[in-house]
């Protein structure tokens, strides 16, 4: 074997390909049967996409780094889903490009959190955490507020979405922007070709408390009160996982 | 360095140069309406103001035939300086964003300036800015005395070390303005992925031209570590950035996976960027310069055979550890705690090796705190890797996993490893390279040791004590079987170590600004009349790299 070595360490190009050889086993190993399996993802019939103002306020999310303090992944341990809710599966971030599952918990984890708050409480914790939770150490983010959301090329968003496999409609993705708008503005005629498209569930409000104008923080706050509720699946499924 | 170039090669700078200002233009036209366009000019103009420096020296005399029978250290020179000063940026913002997790309220309110954004700025500052540079400069360096052979010409190497640095600049401002993928450690946008990779092109290519000309009949330890390190890197970097643009003027990118199997690749590219970037580089490093300053040969060569091939084949497979209890399938978590574990064999082997091969020259560890530098980063790489093995076992983390501990483990390894090895290997490089007879001041690099040594000492305690406190807390039932602890309690219990880690933060960087300070001073000592380095040339017939096979 050191033999076989002695001669490998005399060849540049064989010892280039060794390492390639080499290192491309395990990833390959690991990665490839999850696409192919079906059992990796569970099936969800009820899952919805996300509306372009949800995809809008996800980005602010990305954008602004939440991540690196939130989690959205409920592990299969019997404290965090009685502190969470039911562990996450994996259908749940199926549309989720890139996933923002997390690695740190700065904050607590925002799998399930729509719905957890009123939006008011929402849009005042956002513009300054401290407002309403003195102990906290999150950023305050008030130009959310005074941000208003570019909308206009949100159906180039979801086209692209569709690219990468999910299956947004030509309608949906030619009303993108509208719909962005119609969403937090409820009692319009927008809002109600929000629900035709995205169906009825879906959450119309008025998130920054104000009519007409969209801001930055009525996506994300449309975005953080769909967090846990695309699908129904994991309060369907039996939580026999939880150690 | 204009002066440098061949005829042929100012052409082809000229060309590059040319490209990219069209390139620039076009985004910027593109994306007027983007942020991508701002980006555009930033090309567009480091392009002109390269241009312009080619324009002002094209008619320089070209370089005499004698360049040939000298090793081409500039661009290492560069790379050295570039280290250093991407360093203190890295870790000013590490301390910055230390502190405001402990005061949030410091900040202003600017978008640019919020923790969210910072922070990727501190890691891509210290990975890539502190860390890619000084593998570069140090790849540049070795691969040359290692193979005996000058590198093959003289414009890719500042291709690749500029073009290099064009790239953390467009990571970091992007981040300041809100561009980012958000994958840890991937967070460029596909325009500025696209371009690593084409530098990253020409980087292995130099590596291979030059290991192709070399006058040692044998590919040196050391090398294999930088080449696993350009190699996997280049694999890592492709497939885990894969996306769709929204269009061309738009920055914005969707990934191509999503849910559990862009986790699993962002965490397979996250552990190997660990893995290759952190540590196989570095270990390249190390097995040159340790040796080296010591005066004395690797101890067991075979030992690096071993460690070397159990490292590039098994971290491959550890990246599940990162997603332990997660919807990720069961059988990928077992098989990365299992690969996670035994990889503890082949890091401490590398460890080991470095230990002994000091071995008879434990008084110059005393005396020389460069070699001092560099005998802590091997014993932190030990430390580093045994508790993460540790941490990738199922149970340990479901302690460990989200909290402060995974902070603790990473500066161990960050500051401990990666940025002692680098100090240590800087220090002995810089005389040699500026063939000064010394470093302006030893007494300095005690002073830069020390600091050093608390700061890690400090951060990564305080990271520890935290961590494990918060796991505890999140899991604790009282007795009527309800959690004892709201998330709002283990925060605030969290307060005194981030003003603790935040100090020790403060106390490493102090030393890193004090070894700005001490090699540009070395540099700008006189130059000594003679100088002892006739020696270092190519194809000559001095002892290239310390002797591998010694030891046997
Ligand atoms: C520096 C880390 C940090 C960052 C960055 C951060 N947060 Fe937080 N977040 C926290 C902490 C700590 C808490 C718990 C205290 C509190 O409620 O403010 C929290 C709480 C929350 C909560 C309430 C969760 C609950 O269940 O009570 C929401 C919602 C939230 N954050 C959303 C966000 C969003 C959206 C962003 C990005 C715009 C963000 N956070 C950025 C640290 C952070
Ligand atoms: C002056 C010294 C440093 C200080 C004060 C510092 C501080 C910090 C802070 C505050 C964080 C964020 C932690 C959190 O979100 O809870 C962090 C993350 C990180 N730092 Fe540093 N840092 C320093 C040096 C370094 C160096 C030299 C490196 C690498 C070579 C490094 C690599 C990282 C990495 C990889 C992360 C991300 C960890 C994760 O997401 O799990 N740091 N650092
Ligand atoms: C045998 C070697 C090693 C093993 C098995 C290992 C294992 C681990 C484990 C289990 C985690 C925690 C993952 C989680 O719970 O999220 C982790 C995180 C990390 N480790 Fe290591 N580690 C090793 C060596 C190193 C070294 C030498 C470094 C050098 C700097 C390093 C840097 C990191 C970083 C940056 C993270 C944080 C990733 C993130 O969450 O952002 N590791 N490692």
């Amino acid at each position: 074997m050191f033999n076989f070595h002695y001669r490998l360490e005399r060849n540049a190009i064989g010892f280039v390909l060794a390492i390639i050889v080499v290192a491309s086993i395990g990833g390959f190993i690991e990665i490839a049967p999850l696409f192919t399996i079906d059992e990796t993802v569970e099936k969800a019939p009820d899952m919805r996409v996300y509306t372009p103002l949800e995809v809008a306020g996800r980005n602010i999310y990305i954008r602004e780094g939440c991540y690196a303090c939130h989690s959205q992944m409920i592990r299969t341990l019997r404290d965090e889903v009685e502190r969470y809710g039911p562990y996450s599966l994996a259908v749940e971030s199926k549309y989720d490009h890139p996933m923002l599952w997390g690695s740190k918990r700065t904050g607590p984890d925002l799998a399930r959190v729509g719905g957890k708050y009123s939006d008011d409480w929402m849009t005042a914790h956002l513009n300054n955490p401290r407002d309403v939770v003195p102990e906290s150490n999150m950023p305050a983010y008030r130009w959310l507020l005074r941000n208003q959301l570019e909308t206009g090329d949100l159906g180039e968003h979801l086209a692209a979405l569709r690219a990468v496999g999910v299956p947004y409609t030509d309608d949906m993705i030619a009303n993108a922007p509208k719909d962005a708008v119609g969403q937090a503005n409820p009692d319009t005629d927008l809002a109600t070709g929000v629900l035709e498209r995205y169906g009825e569930k879906t959450d119309v409000s008025l998130f920054d408390g104000n009519q007409g104008s969209v801001t930055e923080m009525d996506a994300l706050v449309a975005y953080l009160q769909v967090l846990g509720h695309l699908t129904d699946a994991a309060h369907t499924t039996p939580q026999n996982e939880v150690e | 360095m204009i002066s440098q170039l061949t005829g042929n090669e100012r052409v082809l700078a000229a060309f590059t140069f040319l490209i990219l200002v069209c390139v620039g233009v076009a985004m910027a036209a593109a994306g007027r309406d983007d942020l991508i366009g701002t980006h555009g000019w930033v090309i567009a103009v480091s392009a002109i103001a390269g241009a312009v420096a080619l324009l002002r020296s094209y008619d320089a005399p070209e370089p005499s035939a004698t360049r040939l029978s000298e090793y081409y250290d500039d661009p290492s020179k560069v790379g050295i300086i570039l280290t250093l000063i991407w360093g203190v940026i890295g870790m000013l913002v590490g301390v910055w964003v230390a502190a405001l997790l402990a005061w949030p309220e410091l900040t202003i309110d600017a978008a640019w300036a919020s923790f969210g954004r910072l922070r990727p700025i501190h890691t891509s500052g210290v990975i890539f800015g502190f860390g890619g540079n000084a593998l570069i400069a140090t790849s540049f360096h070795v691969l040359q005395r290692t193979t005996r052979a000058r590198l093959p010409d003289q414009f890719s190497p500042w291709f690749v070390l500029l073009g290099y640095n064009l790239f953390c600049v467009l990571a970091a401002s992007g981040y300041l303005m809100g561009i980012t993928q958000s994958k840890e450690y991937a967070e460029p946008e596909w325009y500025a992925d696209i371009w690593l990779v084409v530098v990253w092109v020409v980087y292995f290519s130099i590596y291979l031209r030059t290991l192709l000309r070399r006058k040692e009949p044998h590919i040196y330890v050391a090398n294999w570590y930088y080449m696993a390190f350009i190699l996997v890197v280049a694999l890592l970097h492709i497939i885990n950035n894969l996306a769709v643009p929204i269009s061309f003027g738009h920055a914005k990118s969707y990934s191509l996976f999503s849910g559990v199997q862009d986790a699993m690749t962002q965490w397979w590219y996250g552990h190997n960027a660990v893995a290759f970037f952190l540590t196989a580089g570095f270990l390249g490093m190390m097995y040159y310069y340790l040796p080296k300053r010591a005066g004395r040969p690797i101890y067991s060569y075979r030992t690096s055979i071993i460690s070397f091939w159990g490292i590039t084949f098994m971290y491959m497979w550890a990246g599940s550890h990162h997603l332990h209890y997660t919807a990720l399938p069961h059988w990928v978590q077992s098989l990365g705690m299992a690969f996670s574990v035994v990889l503890l064999v082949p890091s401490w082997a590398s460890a080991g090796n470095a230990l002994l091969t000091l071995n008879g020259a434990w008084h110059k560890v005393r005396d020389d705190a460069v070699l001092r530098f560099m005998m802590l980063a091997a014993i932190f790489y030990g430390l580093a890797t045994f508790e993460g093995s540790f941490m990738a076992i199922r149970a340990v983390n479901s302690l460990s996993h989200y909290t402060d501990w995974t902070i603790g483990h990473v500066h161990a390894g960050a500051l401990g490893w990666v940025a002692m090895i680098t100090y240590g290997s800087l220090y002995a490089l810089t005389p040699w390279l500026w063939k000064r007879p010394a470093l302006y001041s030893a007494k300095l690099v005690e002073w830069h040791f020390w600091l050093a040594l608390s700061g890690t000492i400090v951060y990564v305690f305080a990271m520890w004590n935290s961590g494990v406190i918060q796991g505890l807390m999140w899991r604790t039932y009282n007795d009527s079987g309800t959690l004892s602890y709201s998330f709002v309690d283990s925060l605030v219990a969290m307060q005194p170590y981030y003003i603790a880690r935040a100090f020790g933060g403060l106390l490493f960087l102090s030393g890193a600004v004090i070894a700005l300070y001490n090699i540009v001073m070395t540099i700008r000592l006189p130059v000594p009349v003679s100088s002892d380095s006739a020696s270092d040339i190519p194809l000559g017939l001095q002892p290239a790299a310390p002797v591998a096979l010694a030891g046997e």
